[in-house]
């Protein structure tokens, strides 16, 4: 099977899946996501990445990923008004622009402006339950994020922390004498799910190299259970992956390689990554 | 409880302002409490976050207990050690309170004369209204109940109770066994789960010389307060029960808003549906099917919000506020007053309080976990709420008129159909029922001459 064009430059495919989601969650989950916030987030995202592109005179606005985020942004994070999406989308679109180690942002946009908004207001959350766990729209969700990630590159890492993650949920019910129903209920979670085909798979905010990417992974998902299991945190996942992601330039010093770039990106180095 | 008249009152009120507010009015004539649903237990949270990993938190458990008191005994596990002025007893008619005024209502509404002008929004002025709405023990134990610890025994009213640590299910299955505590199938494994996440276990019995004492009747609900990450209602030992799925109804009281569960999924249960009238001869049954319904459409899999709003009002209110007081009781300990006084709201840079009421039917099968809970700053109210449209009785002698009972069939078919849908039931049973009880599938025309007239020649 030949892939069309288009579909090659797996951000297309990540948007279609993305406005996908975007219409289940607006309806058929409770206390979901909402269009205000989602046009809020979008509009908010796209005009911050056209004028931080202009403030460092890139040729052009790379408006792709800035809907990216705002749509992963829509899906995960709730607020009782309306700026908090707009912040959110704010920090993750400036920050891809002003946090930077190498010419390489650290943070990836979507999970710093959850983070972010959740440390500092009261008004934003995460609704990890609200995805509910039906099998069925776990099985949807894989299938349609393993299309993303046939058309990506890099994503082993989303391979590498669902392993992780399995990996300790199974661990600690075998250590806890738990029945098996209680790692599957945790596993089968939409947000899980969205958090590790979409979020941490991000090639520009991942470590260059395989075994870096390993050692990220697994890291990513130790925290987490930590503050998951030991804090009763409940915005683990994204907290786990900001936390650790100043450690990324030092992981891509230790296990050097290629910077990733997005196809038919030809600008040079540096400047394209926003 | 709040007199219809004052129901009412509040409700003209809101029809004045934009058009959502309309959704709230009507006479509020019957409430579907908890009493509906057997096993049933009720559990009133109130929790306060002071940061990641810091909970404030109280636990008021009401029991549906029955049986014999000297029977009665109940094990929860509590994340820290409880000392004695953590633990008291509650007035059940506190909670009761709560119940009614949480639970899910029906409302009446009567519609007006069709041939009824009303007079223009300009003549009417620009008329606005705002609404605002121990003893540690510690002593050793014998080789059978190894890694047992007695923390503490306490003398709560009614009960007496003792704080348990352990290190081993084995010996914590074999204590609670030689001590009249009736294990189900599979609760050692429950229990080493819990040691393992470094759990205690808070137990009480009923001690019958100081319930005679006090001339108690009945057992007052046990109320624990701690400190802790664990925001979340255990109920892995209730699934253990061989009794097929049970009812929780949790209320949880927050100062920031909506509680939801992370780990489940939480589902707003259908609301502000038009239905038939009949339904108000048994409100309950409805309220029951209706739940029941829900559940099988979420493959038991969701926890069911009945209620999220704002304690300082209620409109229609099945039931009046509650009284600081009684806020305090429960466990709301960041009021601003705890006096005897209908709670109007807080004062100053004091937290509000709201309640959200979650149901769920729950089995071990459905719900292998702990409930997880988290409060969200989500403060939009949410009541079960179904709404009786009477037709309207009089004469309607002009045009509007007829097609006001013409239309009327159509919009009882839209009622059966809802209600069908609600609840499963069977659509043309529901019509025959309807029928029967004065909402007819035949158009009431007027009649007369000027009904004549202008049906045949306009």
């Amino acid at each position: 099977m030949t892939i069309p064009r288009w579909g090659r430059d797996a951000r297309h495919i990540q948007l279609l899946v993305l406005i996908l989601l975007l219409g289940v969650n607006l309806t058929a989950v409770d206390f979901g996501a909402n269009l205000s916030a989602a046009l809020v987030a979008v509009v908010t995202a796209v005009v911050t990445q056209a004028a931080c592109s202009r403030w460092i005179g890139l040729p052009r606005v790379e408006w792709r990923s800035a809907v990216i985020a705002a749509l992963s942004l829509t899906l995960l994070l709730r607020g009782d008004t309306l700026w908090v999406h707009a912040l959110a989308a704010l920090v993750a679109i400036a920050a891809k622009f002003f946090v930077r180690v190498g010419g390489k942002h650290i943070f990836n946009p979507s999970a710093l402006g959850i983070a972010v908004l959740i440390f500092s207001t009261e008004h934003a959350w995460v609704s990890p339950g609200q995805w509910g766990n039906s099998l069925w729209f776990a099985t949807l969700l894989a299938l349609l994020a393993s299309w993303v990630l046939y058309a990506s590159r890099r994503t082993d890492i989303t391979l590498f922390y669902l392993l992780s993650h399995c990996g300790l949920l199974l661990a600690r019910a075998w250590w806890l004498g738990d029945p098996i129903t209680i790692p599957l209920n945790q596993l089968q979670n939409g947000s899980l799910l969205l958090f590790a085909f979409f979020m941490i798979s991000d090639p520009r905010t991942i470590p260059d190299a395989r075994w870096g990417r390993l050692i990220f992974a697994v890291s990513v998902a130790a925290l987490a259970h930590w503050l998951a299991f030991s804090w009763h945190f409940r915005p683990a996942l994204y907290a786990a992956l900001i936390g650790l992601s100043p450690l990324i330039p030092l992981i891509d010093r230790l296990f050097p390689a290629d910077r990733f770039q997005w196809q038919n990106d030809t600008r040079k180095e540096g400047l394209s990554s926003c | 409880m709040l007199t219809s008249a004052r129901v009412a009152a509040l409700s003209a009120l809101l029809l004045l302002q934009a058009g959502a507010a309309q959704a709230f009015c009507g006479f509020y004539v019957a409430q579907a409490d908890s009493k509906l649903f057997n096993k049933a237990s009720k559990l009133v949270v109130a929790h306060q976050s002071k940061g990641v990993g810091d909970h404030d938190i109280s636990i008021t458990m009401a029991s549906d207990y029955q049986g014999d008191p000297k029977e009665f005994a109940v094990v929860v596990p509590v994340p820290t050690f409880i000392e004695r002025k953590q633990i008291g007893v509650v007035e059940i008619s506190t909670i009761d309170h709560l119940d009614a005024y949480t639970a899910p209502r029906l409302v009446e509404y009567h519609d007006s004369d069709p041939c009824y002008v009303p007079p223009k929004y300009s003549e009417l002025g620009a008329r606005t209204m705002a609404m605002s709405p121990p003893t540690g023990m510690g002593r050793s134990m014998p080789e059978r109940y190894r890694g047992v610890t007695v923390e503490a025994r306490y003398e709560v009213g009614e009960y007496d109770i003792i704080i348990l640590a352990a290190k081993e299910s084995d010996g914590l299955a074999n204590w609670l066994t030689d001590n009249q505590y009736r294990l189900p199938d599979g609760a050692q494994n429950v229990l080493g789960s819990y040691i393992k996440q470094e759990m205690r276990f808070f137990l009480a019995k009923v001690n019958l010389d100081r319930m005679q004492m006090k001339g108690q009747s009945f057992l007052r609900p046990l109320q624990v307060r701690y400190t802790s990450a664990k925001f979340m209602i255990p109920i892995r030992l209730g699934t253990l029960n061989a009794n097929g799925p049970q009812d929780l109804i949790a209320f949880v009281l927050s100062p920031r808003g909506r509680v939801e569960t992370t780990n489940y999924q939480t589902v707003a249960l259908p609301t502000g549906n038009n239905i038939p009238l009949y339904v108000k001869q048994d409100f309950g049954n409805f309220y029951k099917a209706m739940f029941e319904h829900s559940v099988a459409k979420k493959d038991m899999k969701a926890v069911f919000l009945e209620y999220g709003w704002d304690m300082a009002w209620c409109d229609p209110c099945s039931a009046d506020p509650l009284k600081n007081s009684e806020l305090v009781e429960l466990g709301v300990r960041w009021i601003d007053s705890d006096e005897p006084k209908l709670y109007r709201g807080s004062r100053g840079d004091f937290p509000g309080v709201y309640v959200t009421r979650l149901h769920v039917r729950y089995d071990s099968e459905h719900f292998p976990e702990d409930l997880m809970l988290q409060e969200t700053a989500n403060k939009e109210n949410f009541q079960g709420r179904y709404v009786l449209q009477h037709p309207w009785q009089g004469t309607a002698d002009c045009k509007a008129g007829d097609s006001y009972f013409d239309g009327l069939p159509d919009r009882f078919s839209r009622e059966a159909e809802t209600l069908a849908d609600l609840t499963g039931w069977d659509k043309a049973a529901i019509k025959t029922k309807m029928t029967e009880n004065g909402q007819p599938f035949e158009s009431r025309k007027s009649s007369g001459f000027g009904a004549f007239w202008r049906r045949g020649f306009e």
